[in-house]
């Protein structure tokens, strides 16, 4: 596949807000479920050492 | 002999916490290598697709994320159901544990379907049978999660849980094969075990590795997240 540089990669086709918007969700909502999940381990951490 | 003495032993709590831990590790791994190959792979090796352009590249997180979503349930509600017939404190935590990753990759395949729909059928939703079956599956997970977080007795809560997560699974296979029961706009299924896949075969492989990368991912959410359940009960 060749895009011929960067901003026709962006830009994709001119469908750069539907393919982007799907992969940036994405990621956020599994960066989101990886913060609670060491939020929730580092607070048990602390409940037990106190 | 020696496995099933194994097995018996890992179902305790206590002894399957260091493990998951070590399991979870190797799964997290695994999961941001086969990602990086997988958005190598959909992004600078599939080409362009003859008829929706660059807008198909969607496929390759909505379809990983739909798959994970549906076996998700069937998982949970598999340790549900374990949990309630034998009364196996690891099984009802496991299923606990699955559901807020099965709720996240529910909601990454509604709203990467709704981003995919507007450009190729022209409308962000519509309530044909594949479309509302996953979002009732949405609901399903969120249910549970409601229900067994109302609860204060844990064994109540998993009992209460492990029953809506039984009889939710009903929809699962109508989720599946809702494209050939109805008329929907959502096309039928890409890949089947009986038939050659309808795409080329860079896409599959873009695909299948990001549907592994999402499954390793799961399994690392499950542990790290049934490592946090049991600290917190036992």
């Amino acid at each position: 596949m060749n895009w011929g540089g960067w901003p026709q990669f962006w830009a994709m086709g001119g469908n750069g807000f539907y393919v982007w918007g799907s992969y940036g969700v994405a990621a956020l909502a599994i960066a989101l479920e990886i913060w609670m999940l060491a939020r929730r381990t580092r607070r048990i951490g602390e409940t037990a050492r106190s | 002999m020696s496995t099933a003495i194994k097995w018996f032993w890992f179902s305790s709590p206590q002894t399957f916490y260091p493990l998951a831990g070590r399991i979870a590790a190797a799964c997290a791994v695994g999961a941001a290598l086969l990602a990086a190959a997988g958005l190598y792979v959909g992004f600078f090796v599939a080409p362009t697709d003859a008829q929706q352009g660059e807008a198909y590249r969607i496929i390759f997180i909505h379809v990983a994320a739909a798959w994970m979503s549906m076996f998700l349930y069937v998982v949970m509600a598999f340790w549900a159901a374990i949990g309630l017939a034998f009364n196996t404190r690891l099984s009802a935590m496991m299923a606990s544990a699955i559901a807020p990753t099965g709720a996240m990759f529910t909601f990454v395949a509604l709203w990467t379907g709704a981003l995919w729909g507007r450009p190729t059928w022209g409308a962000y939703w519509v309530w044909d049978a594949r479309l509302t079956s996953e979002l009732i599956l949405l609901f399903l997970y969120l249910g549970f999660m409601a229900l067994q977080a109302a609860i204060d007795d844990r064994r109540r809560a998993d009992r209460a849980g492990a029953l809506l997560a039984i009889v939710g699974v009903v929809n699962v296979p109508i989720i599946y094969y809702s494209v050939q029961w109805w008329n929907t706009l959502h096309q039928g299924a890409s890949v089947s075990l009986t038939r050659a896949p309808s795409m080329a075969s860079t896409m599959l492989t873009g695909m299948l590795l990001m549907a592994l990368a999402f499954w390793l991912y799961s399994i690392a959410a499950s542990l790290a997240r049934v490592r946090c359940i049991i600290r917190e009960r036992e």
